[in-house]
């Protein structure tokens, strides 16, 4: 069934849910090879990809963009965290009317999240399918592909399987192919960092209006979608969209690429349907191998639930509503009882505030001010209204800066306050706990010295009462 | 038609003079930096709340009519 | 009227030229020091940030009308010839062309930095930025204008004037670069070019404009000077 175990820091395992012929879609053939799928195997195993024509017979439609329509119709929302409905972002770019270009975001900032690198290094033609499909769909002539410059593999696999098509004759036309590296970074991959990144200027958000979508690379109307995402696309051309609703929820269809970590006999990449049990993924995980304390779902900008309530958990953002969590980019991250969760949470809001482009003051300041007073609280030298002080700078931080990373980090932040109360409470009594002397569970990349030389990172000095500096 | 103030948190420098010029409707946070009330600028403070736009050093401050959301 | 008033030695043109002249100087003086404040967002109570802002734009603005009036009436009094070109063209002119030239500089750079103050929202907040630094290298050109080509320069109330406007200048300068989050090299090299000029109008005041026959050397047409000459004879306005 499944490879030998494997930890989130080195090359990721993978393995397939104990059902039958359903799953898995996206890794379909991928175990019987090693290293990433070849054309001739990736035609194979998925079978030729239906022309533009024929996809239009199909659908005996004439004008209407039969792609779109079946996307539409499948329901397929976006896999990069944000869960925007895909198609009506293509209807979007391809009502502008303008030349379009499309990017596969394979930039992957979550550290806690894997699946996008292993997409690329099993399947990547179809990524490349989808991408293709997509311009099409939105008449774009440019695919740009985007990998994060420390993922060497993705970019080898991504470079081989490009070389490989520059030999495929087809109908239809193509788009230019291009393949690209952003650096490394949480927030890096954000949309109009990347866009901006792709315009020549540094790889930080953009003020937005305009979207990407009216005006992106080379201020053409740009289609963004996670790798993911674009792998779905290749599927549902060539099954449909009636094929896609087989597995999943109504509310959210079709299966889809988690990142199981923590105190698992093999931590990796999974494909699941959406709404599977949490019980049935650990258990394709090869189970526990110590006791789960909490479950962070969707990744540092995600939320925690509670050891409790594992067992009951459907991993479908109509599920985990409830919880106050959703799936985000697909982690699935055990913290377990051996690690003291007040310690992981002080460390997450440290990289967290760390990882702040720097441009806009409340979240500079406020992730600064939250991350400082969790670490009081570790530490137990806390003020005795650390807990409102939590909330009262969330409520400041939230919402006000240029993206939504200050919005993921202050979320993340109370609900570990509101899932570990009573750890906090501990610690804000009587300091650190034994747990807290073990190195930290929760996998956190530390940046390189050049990076932080070079100002990637907070820029912005704290301001001084009186004296308002930017 | 209705008025809305936005600012661009990139350019912000927390000069804070928007503040100052229309108190009714922004305020600013302990490190200086301005809120924003969410709700339409009241029609009597509109020319305030231009003037305030104005001399914002760094443009940051927005004085946008309301659009439909598409 | 300038016909009778040139007869006598000096038409009400040349009065205002130098006065304007001299309020231009002070203006841009103040539009410097209260920049600084503006910069470094000292406020108080009854001193908001909008008020600094506003008066630093409002008295910069002060300036340029006195500046225009100063290069109005230097062009209309038919004392030296100063056609309007010599206020946009540096070094062109028949009078003083050199002292005269550094006020065109001068105007020039401010120019600029009006220009681009009033169209900001155009070009945006970076580049009104860079060229505003235009308007440091201005003040020391239009203090040299001054002293180079007044006539007025050995009387006490324009030296008074000069030396308070340097204190105040350099006292912005000291407050901006001291107190400023800029890098030590910068910092160094703004201070040390400050000492430098500090220093060469020490070195040059007695020698060049309070010395011997300056007007001859500065570059006075040998028309004038005769007639200058004798207007200092006669004893008015001197």
């Amino acid at each position: 069934m499944s490879e030998s175990p494997a930890t989130t820091t080195e090359a990721p395992a993978i393995a397939q849910e104990h059902t039958a012929a359903p799953l898995p879609r996206l890794l379909l053939g991928v175990q019987s090879h090693e290293g990433p799928l070849g054309l001739e195997a990736h035609l194979a195993v998925h079978g030729p990809l239906p022309s533009a024509h024929e996809r239009r017979r199909r659908r005996r439609r004439d004008g209407a963009n039969a792609l779109i329509e079946e996307v539409e119709r499948a329901g397929l929302r976006g896999r990069g965290g944000a869960a925007f409905p895909t198609a009506r972002k293509m209807r979007a770019v391809a009502e502008r009317g303008r030349r379009a270009v499309v990017v596969a975001n394979a930039a992957e900032g979550e550290p806690a999240s894997l699946k996008d690198r292993t997409l690329l290094e099993t399947a990547p033609h179809l990524v490349l399918d989808g991408g293709i499909l997509a311009a099409q769909a939105v008449g774009a002539q440019e695919l740009i592909l985007c990998v994060c410059e420390s993922a060497l593999a993705s970019y080898e696999s991504l470079a081989c399987a490009i070389e490989e098509r520059s030999t495929m004759q087809t109908s239809d036309p193509s788009p230019r192919l291009h393949l690209t590296t952003v650096p490394a970074g949480y927030v890096t991959g954000q949309e109009s960092a990347l866009v901006s990144r792709l315009n020549g200027g540094v790889a930080k958000p953009t003020f937005t209006p305009p979207m990407p979508f009216e005006a992106g690379v080379g201020h053409r109307p740009t289609l963004l979608d996670n790798v993911e995402t674009l792998a779905h696309v290749a599927l549902i051309a060539r099954h449909g969209a009636d094929w896609f609703r087989r597995l999943g929820t109504p509310s959210q269809p079709g299966s889809t690429l988690v990142t199981l970590a923590g105190p698992v006999a093999y931590p990796g990449v999974y494909e699941i349907e959406h709404g599977a049990s949490l019980a049935s993924l650990i258990e394709a995980g090869g189970g526990t191998t110590a006791r789960p304390r909490a479950v962070l779902l969707g990744g540092y900008g995600g939320a925690w639930v509670g050891g409790e309530h594992l067992g009951s958990l459907s991993l479908s953002n109509e599920h985990l509503a409830p919880h106050g969590a959703s799936l985000g980019a697909g982690v699935v991250l055990l913290l377990s009882e051996h690690a003291c969760p007040v310690a992981e949470t002080a460390r997450a809001a440290r990289w967290l505030a760390d990882e702040s482009a720097g441009q806009c003051g409340p979240c500079v300041h406020g992730l600064d001010a939250i991350a400082a007073t969790v670490q009081e609280i570790a530490g137990g030298v806390a003020q005795a209204d650390a807990t409102q002080r939590i909330a009262q700078l969330a409520a400041l931080t939230r919402g006000r800066g240029a993206c939504r990373h200050p919005d993921g980090a202050v979320k993340f932040v109370l609900s570990a306050a509101e899932t570990f109360a009573e750890e906090l409470a501990d610690h804000a009594r009587h300091g650190r706990c034994e747990a807290c002397a073990q190195p930290g569970e929760l996998p956190l990349p530390v940046r390189a010295a050049s990076q932080v030389a070079a100002g990637v990172g907070r820029p912005v000095q704290p301001a001084r009462p009186g004296r308002r500096l930017p | 038609m209705s008025h809305r103030l936005r600012v661009n948190p990139i350019t912000c420098e927390a000069h804070g003079m928007c503040a100052e010029l229309l108190p009714e409707c922004i305020s600013l946070d302990e490190w200086g930096y301005p809120v924003i009330d969410e709700q339409p600028v009241p029609d009597a403070l509109v020319d305030h709340a231009r003037r305030a736009a104005l001399a914002c050093p760094t443009f940051a401050l927005l004085l946008e009519r309301d659009r439909v959301r598409g | 009227m300038s016909p009778t008033f040139a007869a006598a030695g000096g038409s009400a043109y040349w009065y205002l030229t130098r006065s304007t002249g001299a309020m231009a100087l002070l203006l841009l003086t103040l539009a410097i020091a209260i920049g600084v404040v503006d910069v470094k967002r000292w406020s108080t109570a009854r001193w908001p940030r909008f008020v600094v802002d506003s008066l630093h734009r409002n008295v910069s603005l002060l300036a340029m009308v006195f500046l225009s009036l100063h290069i109005l009436t230097a062009v209309l009094d038919s004392f030296a010839s100063i056609p309007l070109i010599d206020a946009f063209v540096p070094f062109v002119g028949s009078y003083r062309p050199f002292w005269l030239g550094l006020g065109a500089v001068s105007f020039d750079l401010l120019l600029a930095v009006t220009i681009t103050s009033l169209l900001r929202q155009r070009i945006g907040y970076a580049s009104w930025r860079a060229i505003h630094w235009l308007t440091y290298a201005s003040w020391p050109i239009a203090l040299l204008h001054g002293l180079g080509t007044g006539s007025d320069v050995t009387s006490a109330w324009l030296l008074a004037l000069s030396l308070a406007c340097v204190a105040m200048v350099a006292g912005a300068v000291l407050v901006r670069v001291l107190t400023g989050p800029e890098r030590t090299r910068l910092r160094g090299a703004t201070l040390g070019g400050a000492g430098l000029f500090a220093v060469f109008l020490l070195l040059w005041l007695p020698s060049g404009p309070l010395g011997s026959e300056w007007a001859r050397r500065s570059g006075t047409p040998t028309s004038l000077l005769a007639h200058s000459k004798t207007v200092a004879k006669s004893g008015s306005g001197r």
